[in-house]
């Protein structure tokens, strides 16, 4: 045997060595703005403390993890680590990492509250399945410009749907913008100001029961809103069934006085409003029962099928590292679900001021949203109440049912949706 | 010549001598009288799979419920999925069906159809008569009533959506003739208006060329003896143009009815379906049903399907009678 034989067959079998021990995890992740480029930075670190295990990022459209990645899990397919917002919906394809983290205590201390949106179904009750790295909640937003130059005192923390429409209502009136009020066309943004108005979602038992006194008070007070144009129509009526519209091209463009949406919506805005006008968050706005708003998020997961459960394990302890989180957080200027940083504040890089007040204000609302909201966001079947919100709440706006039928056919489809996902 | 015909008959030989071995082993294998179904088998089995497999999937999930992806997962439901699509106390009242949405989608349909193929036949006919003239430019013009049809449903929905919206150009135009604007997209019979009108300009250009070239076969010589005969111009067109494209006309009303019945992505870029349900037609009604909304309820989406197939099944029998009719001389 000649020596380059002898160092081919070392170098081949290096080669397959180094396959049979390579791990590389598969990470389906999309981004609203800069989420997954900041992680695959971070996961440089990891991959320096665990070699051997690669992480390969696969960027991907939002439309993919909704609808595409369900699909691919439910055939046994898929990555192996995911960046998604329905936990409830994709829980029973999650993997418990508890026994690969290295202080599950910590863990829970830090992500308490969303990582009970996993715990549903057959998942155990004290698993890790999701490191929530984007905390979202629905809030409002005032073009505080317009407010100016109409001579209209913008409403204090504190007030009412009423008072901002009634002064939103002036706003548009004084200074001849479309649109006083508008609300993203989705069950998820319905539900804060239902939950403000009494709207209790489930019953003793745990089940739900949609349609109650709180929640038909606001749905009727929404339709109202809508039918003498203090609502922009366009957001609701503007699309059928459980389609997802929202109003931020209207508030960007200047055209809307209040938009009531979420704190994902601060980089677009500081991104596209620049200094075209002032704006600012008004956070949680109040109903005659609370003054809640909707909690949400993007985390991170990993899943049953993986070949390598531990290296995922390994991946989301390091994901869930109050330090990691806040170097991505202060990078993507997202909320942080991590309770020690949300008590010590995060400082965001090159953020505008306008961005950061925003930012502060949503994170802060965040302590006093309603156990209600938390307990519809994790939900396993919260996705069939968000979309058939809009698609009845829509037909009594544009006269196609009575608000009383409206509210007979969404609790009807709500039951179907609940039995159909025994 | 010759050398080439040399080369072109040496390869016939060749490939008559390469193929010969092989066709014998066929032969022997399946015998003389089955080797036809032999060569059939490629085709019919990339049909199979993918025709025929997913038509006997889709009966087996409309007996199906659940939320399950996977058909072994799912609880079988029997009829259940087709009776709770048909339980209605009228039909003309959706909101008397237990599946509302399902009926305000086939009502929606049946008038989109009726609207949309009368007048796209009906324009489509005098678009073509017009462009059989010898006119100026006409072959420009019959590129400009084309175009359309060359265009993705996307793009067509979203130029029209410009158009029509608030701030669009149809409004601005109206604002600066001192008019009011019209919020075209929102008020259920204009959004279903504009629905029928954009589906009748994206499509029309291809039954024009169609009934073009069905003018075109019309022979020279019998308009020629109706002139002679001092035929007025309603008469040459009733008595002669009409019935002589009768047949080209059947293919262009079985075909457009067809198509119409399967519209879906031009109006769901354009309206979603809305104001409420307005726009919504049957196609989007399976797809919400089985994919937009949670839970996807694939079984009662399969049922659907089956029962506008049966629609489409109709028309293409209709079609399959006119056509034949037509070459058996009837």
């Amino acid at each position: 045997m000649t020596l380059g034989k002898l160092l081919g067959g070392a170098a081949l079998a290096l080669v397959f060595a180094g396959a049979a021990s390579a791990q590389e995890l598969r990470f389906a992740c999309y981004q609203d703005g800069v989420e997954c480029d900041v992680w695959a930075e971070q996961f440089k670190a990891f991959e320096a403390e665990n070699p051997g295990v690669t992480v390969a990022i696969d960027v991907v459209p939002y439309q993919s993890i909704l609808e595409g990645l369900p699909v691919q899990l439910a055939v046994g397919e898929g990555p192996d680590v995911g960046r998604v917002t329905d936990f409830g919906g994709l829980a029973q394809f999650m993997l418990d990492v508890r026994p690969y983290v290295a202080d599950a205590a910590v863990i829970e201390e830090r992500y308490g509250r969303s990582l009970a949106w996993a715990r549903v179904g057959d998942n155990a009750p004290d698993g890790i399945y999701n490191i929530v790295d984007q905390l979202t909640a629905t809030g409002g937003f005032a073009n505080k410009t317009l407010f100016d130059q109409a001579g209209v005192a913008m409403p204090a923390p504190g007030a009412s749907w009423e008072d901002w429409a009634a002064a939103a209502t002036a706003v548009r009136d004084a200074t001849g913008v479309d649109f006083a009020m508008a609300l993203d066309r989705t069950g998820h943004r319905f539900a804060a100001p239902a939950i403000s108005y009494g709207a209790a979602y489930f019953g003793a038992d745990g089940e739900p029961i949609l349609v109650d006194d709180g929640f038909r008070a606001f749905a009727e007070q929404f339709v109202a809103w809508n039918e003498d144009g203090t609502m922009a129509k366009d957001v609701w009526a503007g699309a059928g069934g459980g389609t997802y519209a929202d109003a931020a091209a209207e508030f960007i463009n200047g055209n809307l006085v209040f938009y009531y949406s979420g704190s994902w919506q601060i980089g677009r805005f500081g991104r596209d409003v620049g200094d075209a006008f002032d704006w600012v968050a008004t956070g949680g706005v109040c109903g005659p029962a609370a003054c809640t708003g909707m909690p949400g998020g993007a985390g991170i997961v990993g899943f049953k099928r993986t070949e390598h459960p531990e290296a995922v394990g390994k991946l989301l302890d390091f994901v869930a590292r109050d330090e990691v989180q806040l170097a991505v957080l202060a990078q993507t200027k997202n909320i942080a679900a991590n309770a020690k940083l949300q008590a010590e504040g995060v400082t965001y890089t090159d953020a505008p001021a306008p961005v950061t007040a925003a930012l502060a204000t949503f994170a802060a609302s965040v302590p006093d949203f309603s156990p209600t909201a938390y307990a519809l966001q994790g939900y396993r079947n919260n996705r069939a109440i968000f979309t058939a919100t809009p698609a009845r709440i829509t037909q009594a706006i544009v006269g196609e049912l009575t608000m009383d039928e409206a509210l007979e056919r969404l609790d009807a489809d709500v039951a179907e949706a609940v039995a159909a996902s025994q | 010549m010759q050398p080439l015909a040399r080369l072109g008959g040496w390869l016939y030989a060749a490939a008559f001598d390469l193929m010969e071995r092989p066709m014998l082993a066929v032969q022997r294998l399946v015998g003389v009288q089955n080797v036809a179904w032999a060569f059939l088998l490629p085709n019919l089995l990339i049909f199979g799979l993918f025709t025929f497999i997913p038509i006997a999937l889709n009966f087996m999930y409309a007996t199906t419920g659940g939320d399950q992806l996977l058909l072994w997962e799912r609880p079988g439901v029997g009829a259940e999925n087709f009776a709770s699509l048909l339980d209605c106390e009228s039909y003309l009242d959706p909101n008397s069906c237990q599946r509302d949405l399902f009926w305000r989608a086939v009502h929606n349909t049946g008038w989109f159809v009726v609207l949309q193929v009368v007048f796209m036949v009906l324009f489509a006919l005098i678009t073509a008569l017009i462009l059989n003239k010898d006119l100026p430019l006409r072959g420009f013009f019959r590129g400009v009533f084309f175009y359309p049809v060359l265009l993705s449903p996307v793009v067509v929905a979203l130029i029209w959506k410009w158009i029509l919206q608030r701030n669009g150009v149809l409004n601005a135009g109206l604002e600066s003739a001192g008019a009011s604007p019209i919020n075209w997209l929102i008020e259920a019979n204009w959004a279903f208006f504009w629905v029928v009108f954009i589906s009748i300009w994206a499509h029309m250009g291809f039954y024009v060329l169609i009934l073009l070239a069905g003018l075109q076969a019309i022979p020279a010589d019998v308009y020629e003896a109706a002139e002679m005969d001092g035929g007025s111009k309603w008469r040459v067109f009733s008595r002669i143009t009409l019935p002589l494209l009768m047949p080209t006309m059947v293919v262009v009303l079985v075909l457009s009815l067809i198509r119409a019945v399967q519209a879906f992505d031009e109006i769901y870029v354009l309206t979603g379906g809305g104001p409420g349900s307005a726009t919504t037609l049957l196609l989007q009604y399976i797809y919400d049903t089985g994919f937009a909304e949670r839970p996807r309820l694939f079984g009662l989406a399969a049922a659907a399907s089956i029962l506008m197939a049966a629609v489409l099944f109709a028309l293409t029998l209709l079609q399959l009678r006119a056509t034949r009719g037509q070459a058996e001389g009837r």
